[in-house]
């Protein structure tokens, strides 16, 4: 059983009921023909990134649903086409990796700085690169270790007197150990 | 004989290294684009609405065609634009 999803637009200006009459009579269509309505989604009213029909926004809808031969699908097109509610439609078919990605959407495991290491879409954003660079403020680093720190910021000014690095560290370190 | 320590560069030596280069999908293992989500598919075009080259966004060439497939119907849905200007 192949597993499909329909995204189609329809137009913003008809009333409210007009719009998910719109909606129920394609879904309707699916049920009829012996497809099993996986999930139906409303993406809302969106603005179009270019006019469509002179209209620059539209309410998508999204239906994902499962038959078994795949030509109701023309006659599915066939309808959107000679409606003329509906400005543009989209009709995938969802391989494996699609069905569970849409899957993990709807229970919720994909999403922005989510700890999941499989499932998510956007890399982690707590991967922070190494920061490998100790001559600067020694305070900003949080990974850093006390030990480090002074260290460079002793060896960095050779030139300076020993007694004003020697107190320096100290105050740092002290810094850093509360910080951590 | 100058210790290592003592040599002074007037620029640190490490720059210019390359930062190495990685398919995104390949390393996070993210196996299926959504063409509905147009912010995801941002960081794959500039900023005139046209599609970056692997070359640039590092991606492997089967996730490069799944990005442009991916785009196209986000293209094609209103998504994203065709042609824009200063979209980013």
């Amino acid at each position: 059983m192949r597993q499909y999803e329909v995204t189609f637009i329809v137009d913003p200006v008809l009333s409210g009921d007009e719009i998910k009459k719109t909606a129920k009579t394609y879904n309707d269509m699916i049920s009829k023909e012996g497809g099993k309505i996986v999930n139906e989604d409303n993406l809302g009213l969106k603005q179009l990134a270019y006019p469509i029909n002179k209209r620059s926004s539209g309410i998508y809808f999204c239906t994902e649903y499962q038959v078994e031969s795949g030509d109701m699908i023309a006659r599915m097109e066939l309808a959107f086409r000679r409606d003329e509610r509906v400005m543009r439609f989209l009709t995938v078919n969802l391989d494996k990796y699609g069905v569970k990605y849409n899957e993990d959407k709807r229970n919720g495991l994909i999403g922005t700085k989510k700890k999941n290491d499989k499932d998510e879409v956007k890399p982690d954003p707590s991967k922070k690169p190494p920061y490998k660079d100790k001559k600067a403020k020694p305070r900003a680093t949080a990974p850093a270790t006390p030990a480090p720190a002074p260290t460079p910021a002793a060896a960095a000014p050779a030139i300076a007197t020993e007694t004003i690095t020697a107190t320096e560290p100290t105050p740092v370190a002290n810094v850093k150990s509360e910080e951590e | 004989m100058a210790t290592r320590d003592e040599i002074k560069f007037l620029s640190n030596p490490t720059i210019g290294g390359q930062r190495k280069k990685y398919c995104r999908f390949k390393k996070f293992g993210i196996k299926h684009i959504d063409y509905k989500d147009p912010d995801f598919l941002l960081q794959f075009i500039n900023d005139q609405g046209k599609i970056l080259p692997r070359r640039i966004t590092g991606n492997s060439l089967k996730y490069q065609k799944k990005v442009a497939i991916a785009i196209k119907r986000a293209r094609h849905l209103a998504l994203l634009p065709y042609v824009a200007d200063l979209l980013k």
